[in-house]
């Protein structure tokens, strides 16, 4: 593609600008919800990250993910996550003790994780380009997917919640 | 838009959570961090999605919502029921299964 103009139709400059600012807020985020010494902030920190995961689908042109991604995650499982600490842990601010005596052993595991996950990316997908003009996937097109091809992962789904349904009130019901 | 842009982020969130399970004591924060990785795996599969155009992706990822949320509806009722029995969530104490 020789022609400058296909190049700057390709390249979206807003959605890069958001991508690099959202994502940069993603890893700090992230990077502070495995390293503060307080519960409740590592569960705010972690809000940020879903949020800015909310905000990546968008840009990938996924509105429906998205807009679940927000009810589900940040509404209801952070909900979750809050009652989880109040209920067992009596103190609110920094602990000390929530770290691994060996945690220094994750950060090469991790480093080396990402080592080879990043060059089997750049080699296999380099410079390849996203379609700058995207088929947009139609919520009643994730419909009829759901309720088409993949009908049964749908079944074996509602078993799974049903069962962790009830499994969570028989585990945590006082008797 | 590049395709590994958002790999890449997907790789770096990823491994970050591996820290984090790695690295916490806690059973909570290691709970947060297992989100942080599928939240990982949902941005590759939209990605991907995007990519050629399918709404499998689509699927796919919402499903991934679905099965998370059980477990960490499950998985708070554990700990929940682990701090009742022991007055702690630390994981390195509960090893009463070790063979």
């Amino acid at each position: 593609m020789p022609a400058a103009g296909v190049f700057a139709a390709e390249l979206l400059v807003a959605q890069n600008i958001g991508f690099v600012v959202i994502a940069a807020v993603m890893v700090v985020a992230a990077l502070r919800v495995v390293t503060t010494n307080n519960v409740v902030h590592a569960a705010l920190w972690l809000v940020t990250v879903l949020a800015g995961a909310a905000a990546q689908y968008v840009l990938l042109a996924a509105e429906f993910v998205a807009v679940t991604q927000v009810l589900v995650y940040i509404g209801a499982v952070m909900v979750l996550f809050l009652f989880g600490t109040m209920l067992t842990r009596a103190r609110i601010g920094a602990e000390r003790d929530l770290n691994n005596p060996y945690s220094r052993l994750g950060i090469p595991v991790a480093a080396l994780l990402l080592a080879a996950m990043s060059v089997a990316v750049v080699s296999s997908f380099g410079d390849e380009q996203l379609p700058a003009q995207p088929r947009v996937v139609s919520v009643a097109e994730i419909s009829d997917q759901i309720f088409g091809p993949y009908l049964l992962p749908f079944w074996a789904l509602s078993f799974v919640l049903l069962a962790a349904i009830i499994g969570a009130i028989v585990l945590a019901r006082k008797d | 838009m590049l395709t590994s842009q958002f790999l890449l982020l997907g790789a770096v969130l990823f491994c970050i959570g591996v820290y984090g399970v790695i690295a916490r004591k806690n059973a909570v924060l290691v709970l947060m961090s297992i989100e942080i990785i599928l939240n990982s795996v949902n941005i590759n599969l939209l990605a991907f999605a995007l990519r050629n155009g399918s709404a499998d992706g689509h699927t796919f990822a919402l499903y991934i919502i679905a099965v998370a949320a059980a477990e960490v509806g499950v998985g708070l009722a554990m700990v929940l029921m682990v701090y009742r029995n022991r007055r702690s969530i630390a994981l390195d104490d509960l090893s009463e299964m070790r063979g």
